[in-house]
């Protein structure tokens, strides 16, 4: 209910964070939408002995856009991308994904990078960035680096940024054809973590044959995990109910699920294959319909 | 503004709650909002183990620790002999562990501090060794002889802690024997939690100089709290001022007295300074007070039209480390014996075994009436497998076994004498909400597409209102309750009441009742309730008993009052008494319609203009020991859509038809219903409190215990009956319970009746999809 004591720094610059991050290294942690940390330490899970708070790093804020991709600073918060129907022109998952994650109060405070940064395999961001082929700067003393969000996610709760090293923004690349994405989630309840999650965005050439697929899983792994061979077998192919089929097995094969109160890893893999199938018939019509932008 | 309340005639009318406008405002009272001046905390350590032995207590660093004031160990409570406390159950409980501990998260020892952060910091500083046991978890294994005996403070060496039973054995047995179909079902009912808003927690505030305590509690029964305290801690009853604020939902979880609270109370002694504690949710949900925890065991015979011939019923049931239940004392497994519930069984017996366990202690009334709701859940899921096995639609079956409206007052096999009750007309209006034929014929169409697409019905009776003297008693304490009224020169009204309401809207109901009984409005009448200095004594709010006791005082108080002012009214309008009618808000002379007195004007002359020789004031007390019982019923039906996909269920649609007797105001009535639901939808399909093998609590938190919200709620539809109580005073049964009571078995049986085409009679609750995800590949049925 009460953290331990801690120190708190808000800095307002960002080489005042990254300065913070590398005098403190592995005694900090540090806070932006709160949402996982904040109840790791009150249940005392979690007693970093600096909470650098960068809330007021201005350079974190807000996002831009470039020819081929969008860019979110690190402290976009679930909700900014929930409501904002613009997206849905060019990046039709982000929105799709940001309406399932917890509840209104989370959405709020929560942001994109801190979800990343936590690497619960959980989450729902990660699967979703994973499948739009996204990538997070970091910058430490040394200058940024770009890195793929699936090199960034090392283990549960664990990546590959370095003690002095903080997410600045997140890229999410541009659709090069028509695209129309889905997301899925089974929850027990309202803000409970996924049991399976599964994000996935299709983009079809002129043809209709499938040129680029992405297909994210959440919560059936150590980390949120891509399905690579079912993205392969969709590729240059239509959508089809036998290769759909095809595709949603090879998703199930590719999860590596645990036994446990959500349910057991033979369950889990096989509600994978039902989303999977479920979610790409969904984009199958919206790609028919005429819904997907692009067209 | 507070909100004007001016309808004469207020009873059986949708008032709106006179307590909400603090409530949404954020201006109620709750324990944790008080803050006295020179207030310490105090923070718990607890068990990690679910059975081992302590080795060693070093608070030395703690003590240490600046800030903090004092840390207490079972040791320390042992020199005042209050290293053990009584349960309500007649059972003892530790305060602070000595010698071993026999659950996770069990009290091991307290820490006194400045701040709530700081008694924190401190508990964590308290080092305590363990020397690991064997857990015992499953109660059946509890029962064997290989098992180790959990409890040694007891002279039984066994981990039984009661059997009990009921009925005629022998004579079920011969109508089993001779019955034309037997249907036998294990039934469980797991543990949960009522998981109130708001935990439990006191302040304890002692005055060495007056010998005198104050005790803030978040207490269903501060009057019982008081008296227990009493005799337990050694205090002078009349020096112990017991102050229950506003509280954040009850549900059962506040009826015993807990650990916490004794260690409080004696860290105040010690310290002379106010303590408070207060839990945190994991406290709250791993040690204080399941729910529930039945093994059941059910055999149900049939004669060859479907009626029923007899019932067996046997039980384990797991109480934990220490049998915490609060059931009335000569009752150890509640009133479980409503097992027959609403059918017209010849004959039946019912046996229950209490067991301990290395697991949390308990098990409390979570908003029922003391075991009812398994009560419940297990006949209305047999009646379901005896629909199935005859291959009878299941609202013919109940409709053909109802107990029949002549028969009552009813005589039940197992003792009960129920009071009134339409059980055929309260379904039959329920299946036309719900339009049941068309509901069965959409359902085959389903069926023929290979949808899954289930109906279920529970038709319960309950039995709340505990109880009359005769039975009754907690500790000794008979069951009855009581109000208190005082009619001031003005008309206005103060009623106090044993009772304490945790959200049931005590503050608006009573003050219907006595308004409609004295000629007033609900804005005339304030009802105070929780404070022992000033209420009359009472049992307190659990078990749907308000309504059918304290409600019942307050009818016969306000006749009481208005019995005195006849006396007064004749006085003014200058004719003899029995000359003076009441015409439901006016004394008029009789013949003379045109001459009439308010009773505002009574009371002013109560106190201003006596007929000669008159005691002065307005005011009386009624202390209501009911001839019996109530039995609310009611008839629900719910409707399910099952994912082949994924296996989770969909709730379409819920009717929940009640009959409580009498309707004091019907949005509380609604309210009431809506949030018992709401428990029975969560307790059906997500909640459970499982442990490991080692012990470990599973559900400690909101993360793992789930407590549904306003999403996945679904739509409820509310409907009634009314058959009046023929005892009570209003006619009112109480109803704070029954959808709580009755939910649970309609949406495990519209799940079951779902999957019957495939041979399922049963799966054990909570409905998780992964376990209907089961079911349906064991049945090889796939999306």
């Amino acid at each position: 209910m009460f953290p331990n004591a801690f120190d708190y720094a808000a800095p307002t610059s960002l080489d005042e964070a990254v300065d913070l991050l590398s005098r403190y290294g592995d005694d900090a942690k540090v806070l932006a939408g709160g949402q996982s940390l904040l109840p790791m330490m009150k249940l005392r899970l979690a007693a970093p002995a600096w909470v650098i708070d960068i809330n007021r790093v201005p350079e974190l804020d807000g996002r831009r856009e470039s020819d081929d991709a969008l860019i979110l600073g690190a402290l976009t918060r679930h909700s900014a991308i929930e409501w904002d129907r613009d997206l849905d022109a060019d990046y039709p998952l982000l929105r799709e994904t940001a309406a399932l994650i917890a509840d209104p109060l989370v959405r709020n405070r929560g942001t994109v990078a801190g979800s990343l940064a936590h690497a619960d395999p959980a989450a729902d961001w990660a699967a979703c960035l994973m499948a739009l082929g996204a990538s997070v700067t970091a910058r430490g003393p040394q200058g940024d680096r770009l890195i793929p969000v699936e090199d960034l996610l090392v283990d549960t709760l664990t990546t590959s940024l370095e003690l002095d090293e903080i997410i600045t923004g997140v890229t999410v690349p541009r659709p090069a054809g028509r695209a129309a994405a889905k997301s899925l989630k089974l929850e027990r309840k309202v803000g409970d973590f996924a049991v399976v999650g599964v994000s996935l965005q299709v983009e079809v050439g002129s043809g209709g044959a499938v040129s680029r697929v992405g297909i994210g899983l959440a919560a059936v792994g150590p980390t949120a995990l891509r399905a690579r061979e079912a993205e392969a077998v969709l590729m240059g192919r239509p959508l089809g109910p036998e290769v759909i089929r095809e595709a949603a097995a090879l998703a199930a094969a590719a999860a590596d699920p645990a036994s446990d109160r959500r349910g057991s890893a033979a369950y889990k893999r096989d509600v994978v294959r039902v989303f999977v199938e479920r979610g790409l018939t969904a984009v199958q019509h919206r790609l028919a319909d005429g819904q997907a932008l692009g067209a | 503004m507070a909100l004007e309340i001016t309808e004469s005639r207020p009873l059986g009318k949708p008032i709106k709650r006179k307590e909400d406008a603090r409530f949404v405002r954020g201006q109620g009272r709750y324990l944790d909002d008080i803050k006295l001046p020179d207030m310490l905390y105090l923070a718990l350590v607890r068990s990690p183990y679910a059975h081992a032995r302590i080795t060693r207590i070093d608070t030395s660093r703690a003590q240490a620790l600046p800030g903090v004031r004092l840390v207490l160990t079972g040791e320390d409570l042992a020199k005042m002999n209050l290293a053990w406390m009584p349960t309500l159950a007649g059972d003892q409980q530790m305060v602070l562990a000595t010698g071993k501990v026999l659950f996770q998260y069990q009290e091991v020892a307290a820490v006194v501090a400045d701040s709530r952060a700081l008694a924190e910091d401190g508990a964590q500083l308290v080092e305590v060794e363990y020397d690991p046991l064997p857990a015992v978890v499953d109660p059946f294994w509890a029962l064997s002889p290989q098992a180790p005996v959990l409890r040694e403070d007891r002279e039984e060496a066994s981990n039984r802690i009661f059997h009990w039973e009921v009925g005629d054995l022998d004579g079920t047995e011969r109508a089993l024997r001779d019955a034309a179909t037997v249907v036998t079902e294990r039934i469980r009912m797991p543990r949960v939690h009522p998981a109130p808003l708001e935990p439990c927690g006191c302040i304890a505030d002692y005055n060495a100089a007056r010998g005198h305590l104050t005790w803030y509690v978040t207490s269903q029964a501060p009057h019982a709290h008081r008296t227990v305290l009493a005799m337990v801690a050694g205090l002078p009853e009349h020096k112990i001022h017991v102050i229950s604020p506003d509280i954040g939902g009850g549900f059962g979880n506040k009826v015993p007295v807990f650990p916490g609270y004794v260690a409080a109370i004696v860290a105040s002694i010690s310290l002379n300074r106010p303590v408070k504690w207060i839990e945190a949710r994991t406290e709250n949900l791993t040690s204080t007070n399941f729910a529930r925890d039945y093994h059941m065991e059910v055999a149900l015979g049939a004669d060859r039209d479907g009626r029923v011939t007899a019932l067996r019923v046997s039980t384990v049931a797991d109480h934990g480390a220490f049998d915490a239940a609060a059931d009335p004392t000569k009752f150890p497994a509640g009133l479980f014996s409503i097992v027959t519930g609403s059918y017209d069984f010849p004959v039946a017996y019912a046996a229950v075994d209490g067991v301990y366990t290395n697991k949390a202690p308990g098990g409390v009334a979570y908003r029922c009436s003391f075991r009812v709701t398994e009560a419940s859940f297990l006949i209305e899921r047999a009646m379901n497998t005896l629909a199935l096995r005859l291959n009878m639609d299941p609202a013919e079956l109940r409709q053909r076994n109802f107990i029949a409206p002549e028969r009552f007052p009813y005589q039940s096999p197992l003792g009960w004498t129920y009071d009134s009750g339409h059980y055929a007309a309260t379904l039959q209006k329920a299946l036309d909400i719900v339009d049941y034929p068309a509901l069965r014929r959409e359902q085959a169409e389903r069926r023929a597409r290979g949808e899954l697409m289930g109906i279920g019905l529970s038709t319960f009776t309950e039995i709340v209102g505990a109880g009359p003297s005769s039975t009754f008693d907690i500790l000794g304490i008979k069951m009855f309750d009581s109000c208190e009224i005082r009619v001031h020169p003005t008309g206005k009204v103060i009623a106090r009441l044993g009772t304490r309401h945790q959200g049931q809207g005590h503050e608006t109901t009573f003050a219907q009742v006595i308004a409609e009984e004295l000629g007033l409005t609900t804005d005339d009448v304030l009802i105070e309730e929780g404070d022992t200095d000033t209420a009359p004594y009472g049992l307190g709010t659990y078990a749907s008993r308000s309504t059918p006791l304290a409600g019942g005082a307050a009818a016969l108080a306000a006749r009481r009052v208005r019995d005195k002012a006849k006396k007064i009214a004749a006085h003014l309008l200058e004719v003899d008494e029995a000359e003076v009618e009441w015409d439901g808000q006016n004394f008029v002379a009789m013949g003379a319609p045109d001459r009439s007195v308010t009773m505002p004007a009574v009371a002013l002359a109560a106190y201003t203009n006596l007929p000669h020789g008159m005691e002065p004031g307005l005011e009386a007390t009624y202390y209501y020991d009911p001839p019996n019982l109530t039995f609310p019923n009611g008839a629900y039906v719910a409707v399910v859509d099952i994912d082949k996909g994924t296996g989770a269920v969909t709730v379409r649609r819920f009717v929940a038809v009640d009959d409580c007797g009498t309707v004091i105001n019907p949005m509380v009535v609604d309210g009431q219903i809506h949030g018992g639901l709401t428990e029975g939808f969560a307790i059906a399909f997500m909640q459970e409190i499982p442990f490991d093998e080692d012990g470990n609590c599973l559900a400690p938190n909101f993360m793992d215990y789930l407590v549904p919200t306003a999403v996945e709620t679904p739509h409820w539809e509310t409907g009634r009956t009314v058959t009046p109580s023929p005892h009570h005073p209003i006619g009112a049964k109480g109803v704070g319970e029954s959808p709580n009571v009755g939910s649970p078995a309609a949406f495990a049986n519209a799940v079951i009746d779902a999957l019957s085409p495939l041979g399922v009679t049963n799966i054990d609750i909570p409905l998780f999809p992964w376990k209907v995800w089961e079911v349906l590949r064991e049945h090889g049925v796939a999306e």
